[in-house]
């Protein structure tokens, strides 16, 4: 039966992420991307509302199931924050999800645990690489078998936290098929490029380049299940979150053009400005509906879930862009300066094109 | 909780709807494309016999139950969806209430709803229509010239005035015995104030058919003019309450609005209805010509066509869901003035543009009246026109996201 009305539960969780983003994450957003850094205890305090937790089963330390769904609301409201902390907040999601859905039941028991204790730890992945023809499914990083191991061998680009990382997992090309191996810090031939990636947006996470030369791991640190729901579930993340920074942006600009004057009136009551808001707001909510729509047929294990969820992310690329952009035209000159928010939610607009990878829910 | 599966009644007549689009629509489209103010008598007739049989009067009439969830306008939506999928033109062919009765049934009493829409469960299909637009006012509602007087000593109102753009008005006044729900003045210096319903019914004296339009697309569907000349109806074919002549806070013309409120949706409903047709359309032809879409391929490895197929596809997906959730929140009782011209807005400019761009991907192909493309590029222009265009929806989304009224964003 039809229903776009969230659950209590969801209505709750919405309301605290909410605020956690409005009253703590936005306002640190300016420094943090200007300083290239996010404080601990902040990522802490959103780590802290247990969102990861939720989708852990009680077997493997958490306290309940997966809801992309419920993911996906949160991550929203995080991204409608700050899109860097929304990502920081999420980068053990990017280590335990994978293990969730492809993991054996060992690997499970032996490595969620330890993601989801009291504070937040650097737990990353590695799925991105630095080409132009990046295809998620057609990875250029390699893992041969020989004897009873994995050798891995490649370039990643784009990898959270990896510098600080206990444990990391590798995406890399095995018989054809896209597949995760765990990957523990220090291992042989494993080098994290020292310097940061410097990058148009997101400049409060630390992201760096990871080389794999030889990088041998048993078989056993091989995730046996498939690579799909572990992509969709990043399409997913991804398109929510896009949805938070439209929404901030849109708000912003919104809330500018009811204050600014021109030739008598306000901005808003042109309306060249206020057929912009009616096409942003329209497509912010038609996009949401898209991605609910996906994230819900993950949850209820529709075959057509990888689908939605491509259909999603790809609708959501095109909706942030055209927001954010609308955005900086909206506020013109003042649009262009840093002292407002608008100009760093277009940088990482742009950059939604590439960031399946970044998040899961 | 938040739910994108189907309720089971819906699916159960989306089924029996989608035979009636497949069978009784598509085989005479072009027909009725090239054969202008022919009326299908068939599709007419088989619709309301299976109306009557399943003890409704029209696809829009209400569940008449009070209690458990409601599902009436979304019901009516993916059945208005699965109709223009069969056909955009014919489908506003379909007997029974459509905007009249939705007039009468958003503003009229008890008695006025029982006296008015009786007459679609009777042995003839049977129309209706609304009209509101003149010669020299369109979105402009509160501009109409078209008056209502009253005659005091023989109680009746006395219309005078031109209405033009009635869809179905031919049908409703000459072809069955139905009514039009006519909006005019009883204080021209008031405007929007002075705005009230009135019901004109089938061969009342004054009232009369004056013209049939030619148009673009739809043309399985009449568009008319009627002219209203010292036209009396009966004092009690006001529509509302008797207060509603006094009342001067404009309360009709809210109910006009409200109207709109749940006539949008089902307007967007048949944009997204032609799209999906022809989203289908253009996938089959491209599939015979070896031509198949790769999903979940990154954007930079994906062909020109690829791209615009897809990205066709989230346009109808995410507008189609616009829609349902301004149907089900009617059904819900939540207000959705907002959400009903979003999804008005989103649904004229995806219609456009999928129709569009079909017709360019396929080339001679696509122009060719051989293929259904051309016609339905033509057919869905009017879904960005009629209820409302695009502009001025975006002005009542506008004005709502920003909270100003009308005065303030002119």
């Amino acid at each position: 039966m039809y229903s776009f009305e969230p659950s209590d539960e969801q209505k709750l969780l919405i309301e605290t992420a909410r605020r956690y983003a409005t009253d703590e994450l936005r306002k640190a957003s300016h420094e943090a991307e200007e300083k290239k850094e996010l404080p601990l205890p902040l990522i802490n305090k959103g780590w802290e509302l247990g969102i990861l937790h939720a989708s852990i089963p009680e077997a493997y330390g958490g306290f309940g199931e997966r809801s992309s769904l419920t993911g996906a609301l949160a991550a929203e409201e995080f991204a409608y924050g700050d899109l860097a902390g929304a990502f920081a907040i999420g980068t053990p999601s990017l280590f335990a999800l994978p293990i969730l859905l492809a993991g054996s039941e060992e690997q499970k028991k032996q490595y969620l645990p330890p993601v989801i204790a009291a504070e937040w730890n650097p737990y990353t992945a590695a799925l991105i690489e630095p080409v132009f023809d990046f295809d998620p499914n057609v990875l250029k990083t390699t893992a041969k078998a020989e004897g009873s191991d994995y050798i891995l061998n490649g370039e990643k680009t784009f990898v959270p936290f990896a510098a600080q990382a206990e444990t990391m997992i590798i995406f890399a090309k095995s018989k054809k098929e896209t597949k995760g191996f765990i990957v523990p810090k220090g291992a042989a031939g494993l080098q994290v490029q020292e310097e940061r990636e410097k990058l148009l947006g997101l400049n409060a996470v630390p992201f760096y380049r990871v080389k794999l030369e030889g990088v041998k791991v048993p078989k056993s640190y091989l995730l046996p299940g498939d690579f799909a729901p572990i992509l969709d579930a990043s399409r997913v993340a991804v398109a929510a979150m896009a949805i938070g920074v439209a929404k901030a942006a849109f708000e912003y600009s919104r809330d500018y053009a009811k204050e600014r004057d021109v030739f008598g009136v306000k901005v808003a009551q042109k309306q060249a400005i206020a057929f912009m808001f009616a096409e942003m707001a329209t497509e912010i909510e038609a996009i949401r509906l898209l991605v609910w729509e996906a994230a819900w047929a993950i949850d209820n294990k529709k075959e057509d879930a990888s689908q939605k969820a491509y259909l999603a992310v790809t609708g959501a690329i095109d909706m942030v862009m055209m927001v954010t952009d609308r955005a900086v035209q909206i506020l013109g000159g003042h649009g262009y300066i840093r002292d407002h928010p608008v100009e760093l939610w277009m940088r990482n607009g742009r950059g939604f094109a590439m960031f399946t990878g970044l998040a899961m829910v | 909780m938040i739910d994108f599966e189907i309720p089971e009644k819906i699916a159960g007549i989306r089924n029996v709807v989608e035979t009636v689009a497949v069978n009784m629509m598509r085989p005479v489209s072009r027909y009725f494309d090239e054969h202008e103010h022919e009326i299908p008598w068939d599709y007419i007739n088989f619709m309301h016999t299976a109306t009557r049989a399943m003890g409704g009067s029209s696809m829009a009439a209400s569940e008449g139950k009070k209690e458990g969830p409601r599902f009436g306008f979304q019901r009516l939506a993916v059945m208005v969806e699965v109709l223009s999928w069969g056909d955009a033109g014919i489908y506003l062919d379909t007997p029974g209430g459509m905007l009249g009765s939705a007039a009468v049934s958003a503003t009229g009493t008890p008695e006025q709803k029982e006296r008015f829409l009786a007459r679609f469960r009777g042995e003839k299909p049977t129309f209706d229509a609304m009209c509101m637009t003149e010669p020299q006012c369109g979105s402009d509602t509160a501009a109409i010239r078209t008056t209502a007087v009253l005659d005091k000593e023989k109680n009746e109102w006395v219309l005078n005035g031109e209405k033009i753009f009635v869809t179905a008005g031919h049908k409703a006044m000459l072809d069955s015995e139905g009514f039009i729900v006519v909006w005019a003045t009883i204080d021209p210096s008031a405007g929007r104030a002075g705005m009230r319903p009135f019901v004109v019914e089938a061969g009342t004296p004054g009232c009369q058919v004056t013209n049939m339009e030619h148009k673009l697309g739809i043309r399985a569907s009449d568009t008319v003019t009627i002219v209203l000349q010292d036209c009396r109806i009966p004092f009690e074919n006001i529509l509302g309450s008797p207060e509603v002549i006094t009342d001067k806070a404009s309360t009709s013309f809210k109910g006009a609005m409200a109207t709109f409120d749940a006539t949008r949706p089902i307007v967007a409903a048949q944009a997204i209805g032609l799209a999906r047709a022809t989203l289908e359309l253009l996938k089959e032809m491209l599939a015979e010509r070896g031509v198949t879409i790769r999903y979940g391929l990154p954007r930079q490895k994906l062909t020109s066509i690829e791209k615009d197929v897809i990205d066709m596809e989230v346009m109808l997906r995410s507008a189609w869901w616009l829609v349902l959730k301004a149907v089900w929140m009617m059904d819900n009782g939540k207000p959705n003035a907002l959400e009903s011209s979003m999804s008005k807005v989103r649904a004229g400019d995806v219609v456009n543009r999928i129709t569009q761009k079909a017709v360019e991907i396929m080339g001679p192909l696509g122009y060719n009246r051989e293929h259904l493309l051309e016609k339905w590029f033509r057919d869905a222009k009017i879904s960005d026109i009629y209820e409302g265009t695009g502009q001025i929806n975006r002005l009542v989304v506008a004005r709502q996201l920003l909270g100003y009224r009308s005065s303030e964003l002119r």
